[in-house]
């Protein structure tokens, strides 16, 4: 969800400028994180179709029984661009042992005081850091998930390499984004920031999102194998989103590492 | 906004802390507030935090353990998803505190309910239903609707919507027990309180969000998000989700502060027991000029009697001699206040021959006269009849469910159906969001049961209620207009079957059938 930085090798505060905007416009709403009906309202209500996914396709990938509670016991998860950590607290509800980590220091901040106040959260270990500083630290995950992030890092292959790097052999990665379509642009940016008033202007920049054909490239490329992807519709009728086959819009991709 | 003093009991110092605070059921007043609180709502957590060591809070508070409570705890308990929940129970009345004994020669309690196919099989997923089973309970297949006026009357009969039966007559102790005995089949982590709710603080958090570094990690939670209830003995305890499970007069939802719509019919029911020479096998109905009287079969020749009447007239009714209430009954049941209707063929043959098409009258759709009744089987009991619905079920931390949301005019015996109806609808809720890893107590997860449950609850109340209103004029014309209605449900089978389809708890909006 927040922007994540890519380093390309050099020191930090010369490169961080290139997105430094992004930061900056995330910082500024970061206390609002848990209001559902807050700026992150979209990301609450889109939060359990996406979890719905990353469940069933994890449950399936690594045996686990999709009828219990707590179906991610013994899983170590990283969650990057975790933000206030809306995806971060269901995944170790449902068992997982998280790390969140999160470029914008306030994010942090809100994401590891919101989850002291659950006993079932507060295990999830915050680090304000990057996906490239943790390759460097050589952690490794069972599962790597980023959504709704890779719109707004500056080199998309770069950050799929060092999401590749996170997994163990055979590991899961889960990503999320917005298509590059026409339909995108109409309804994610034109109607969701202009008209609805859902996400603040400028949330998106429609030349920086992926066609899930260029997404599937990239990770192919970083040795993560796309298995299933599918998109999120929202129905107006209901106000809820669910899943579907159609990947015009939003649409979130299960892939696996290379590896035995 | 209520002054409470409580009163902490601290068996290891022997002393008695007594601290008073204010009580907040509003976040604007908790805010405004917060300064002066905290101080003093941190002390007295720390208080009990290090001094009872008992601070490990439960996911779910199930304020009134009654049958629609109990409900909702034996679905958890059966639910692969929720099984594990830590589950507390708040309720002082014995039918909890003792193992529940029920003796098959006891003559039948008066407190019955008329269950639908739909909550039988919700109690069957669960696997109380083999319980039920185990007791005295009568399935019945058939339902006559007549009214005083003669003009109309309606049969209803299971073949019509394809099912074996109508519904099952059940005393509310043994669907209770029934309950409670499968939950005790299940290793479900329940505690009973047998005690009242005396207070409930739902929204601690804008005080006491600020961690103080010297007290222990669990105190955060503690302090932080949950709802704290203090109980009549002195044990208070912290819950994610709090369910008003505590009737009409839910003291959950005064302490939530939600608002009620709702008006008292100027109508008693009377109830009570009573017995036949033969078995009944059919459920009765006849609308008399002050309200309906129903006659419901509970086995061994048993049935319930549920007669509404104005108020004066239920005193009288309840003190009469035994001799002169059967008579009233038998009276009530037969040619009181009117003749019988006539057979449907001629009565209806020219002013509803339009309706008719050409529907030919079964010989078992004609009118019967229900079978005597010889002797009273219980006390009689009076209470009075209202109407009721909250104005929300659920706000963060706390939710309603059956008579604590609404209660409806019993005309159909449907209100223990749509407070179970609830307790099913909220347990498959909580399970689905326990999949996703959500909060229980989050907002937006609980506005998806009210969401759902609202609209079948407010449907069945205007349904009702209107019939109520109908019947509670006797006016010529009007009169003519509802046997009207009667014939057209009778003879139109698509409408009559999605009638039957809706009392029998199947359909959600017969409406738009």
């Amino acid at each position: 969800m927040i922007a994540n930085l890519i380093f390309k090798n050099k020191p930090q505060t010369t490169t961080s400028s290139l997105k430094q905007h992004e930061l900056a416009k995330f910082a500024a709403i970061s206390d609002t994180w848990w209001d559902s009906e807050g700026p992150f309202k979209p990301l609450h209500v889109m939060n359990p179709t996406r979890i719905a996914f990353i469940r069933s396709t994890l449950c399936r990938h690594f045996s686990k029984d999709p009828n219990c509670a707590r179906p991610f016991e013994g899983l170590k998860i990283v969650d990057v661009g975790c933000g206030g950590g809306i995806l971060s607290e269901p995944l170790a509800r449902m068992g997982a042992a998280v790390t969140g980590v999160d470029a914008v220091e306030k994010n942090i901040n809100v994401a590891r005081l919101h989850a002291d106040l659950d006993p079932e959260t507060s295990t999830i270990e915050y680090c304000c850091t990057t996906a490239e500083k943790l390759v460097e630290e050589q952690r490794k995950f069972d599962a790597v998930i980023a959504l709704e992030v890779i719109e707004h890092v500056a080199a998309p292959a770069e950050f799929c390499k060092s999401l590749a790097a996170l997994a163990y052999p055979g590991g899961a990665t889960v990503l999320s984004t917005i298509n590059r379509s026409m339909k995108a642009y109409a309804t994610a940016i034109v109607a969701a920031e202009y008209l609805l008033h859902w996400l603040p202007k400028g949330t998106h920049q429609w030349s920086s999102f992926l066609t899930p054909e260029e997404l599937v490239l990239i990770l192919q490329r970083a040795s993560i194998n796309v298995k299933e992807m599918a998109g999120f519709v929202y129905s107006p009728l209901t106000g809820r989103w669910s899943l579907s086959d159609d990947i015009s819009v939003n649409f979130i991709a299960f892939g696996t590492k290379d590896g035995q | 906004m209520n002054r409470v003093i409580a009163r902490k009991v601290v068996p290891t110092y022997h002393q008695i802390f007594k601290l008073s605070r204010k009580q907040f059921c509003s976040d604007e007043a908790a805010k405004s507030s917060a300064a002066a609180a905290s101080s003093q709502f941190n002390q007295e957590s720390d208080a009990n935090l290090s001094l009872t060591g008992n601070v490990q809070p439960y996911d779910i508070a199930i304020v009134g353990g009654g049958m629609v409570g109990m409900a909702l705890a034996c679905s958890l308990a059966t639910t692969p998803l929720t099984k594990h929940l830590r589950v507390a129970i708040i309720d002082s009345s014995p039918a909890l505190a003792n193992k529940p004994c029920i003796k098959r020669e006891d003559p039948p309690d008066p407190r019955v309910s008329t269950v639908t196919p739909a909550t039988i099989s919700f109690f069957k997923d669960t696997g109380a239903w083999q319980y039920v089973q185990q007791h005295r309970h009568a399935y019945f297949d058939k339902m006559q609707v007549w009214d005083y006026t003669s003009l109309g009357y309606t049969k209803y009969d299971a073949r019509d919507v394809d099912k074996e039966v109508l519904g099952c007559v059940v005393e509310n102790k043994v669907l209770h027990s029934s309950l409670l005995s499968r939950i005790e089949d299940t290793d479900f982590q329940k505690t009973i309180y047998h005690s009242r709710l005396t207070s409930m603080s739902l929204h601690p958090s804008s005080s006491s969000i600020v961690v103080d570094s010297t007290a222990p990690t669990e105190a955060s939670y503690a302090r932080g998000r949950l709802a704290k209830l203090e109980l009549s003995d002195g044990n208070s305890l912290y819950a994610k989700l709090v369910v008003g499970s505590d009737g009409g007069k839910s003291q959950v939802r005064e302490l939530a502060g939600f608002k009620t719509t709702g008006w008292k019919y100027s109508q008693n029911a009377v109830i009570c027991t009573v017995e036949h020479s033969v078995e009944n096998y059919c459920a009765w109905q006849r609308f008399l000029p002050a309200g309906p009287i129903a006659l419901l079969p509970i086995g061994d020749k048993f049935s319930n009697i549920v007669w509404t009447m104005n108020p004066e007239e239920s005193s009288d009714f309840k003190s009469v001699k035994e001799d002169d209430f059967v008579k009233a009954v038998n009276h009530a049941l037969d040619y009181g206040y009117g003749p019988h209707p006539k057979s449907s063929l001629q009565g209806s043959a020219g002013m509803f021959s339009w309706l008719r098409g050409n529907v030919t009258i079964l010989a078992n759709e004609s009118f019967e006269i229900p079978p005597k009744v010889v002797k009273l089987a219980s006390e009689r009991m009076a209470f009075p009849l209202s109407l009721m619905h909250a104005n929300e079920y659920a706000s963060k931390r706390v939710v309603l469910i059956g008579d604590a949301a609404h209660t409806v005019h019993p005309l159909a015996g449907q209100g223990v159906n749509l407070g179970f109806g609830d307790a099913f609808a909220l347990s498959r809720i909580i399970a689905e969001g326990i999949a996703v890893g959500m909060d229980i107590g989050e907002v937006s997860l609980l506005k998806k049961y009210e969401a759902e449950r609202k609209l079948a609850n407010m449907t069945m109340m205007a349904i009702l209620d209107g019939f109520q209103k109908a019947y509670s004029i006797d006016f010529g014309p009007l009169n003519i207009l509802r046997a009207a209605a009667f014939h057209g449900a009778h003879f139109i089978s698509p409408l009559k079957r999605s009638i039957i389809s809706y009392a029998s708890g199947e359909q959600r909006l017969p409406l738009f059938y």
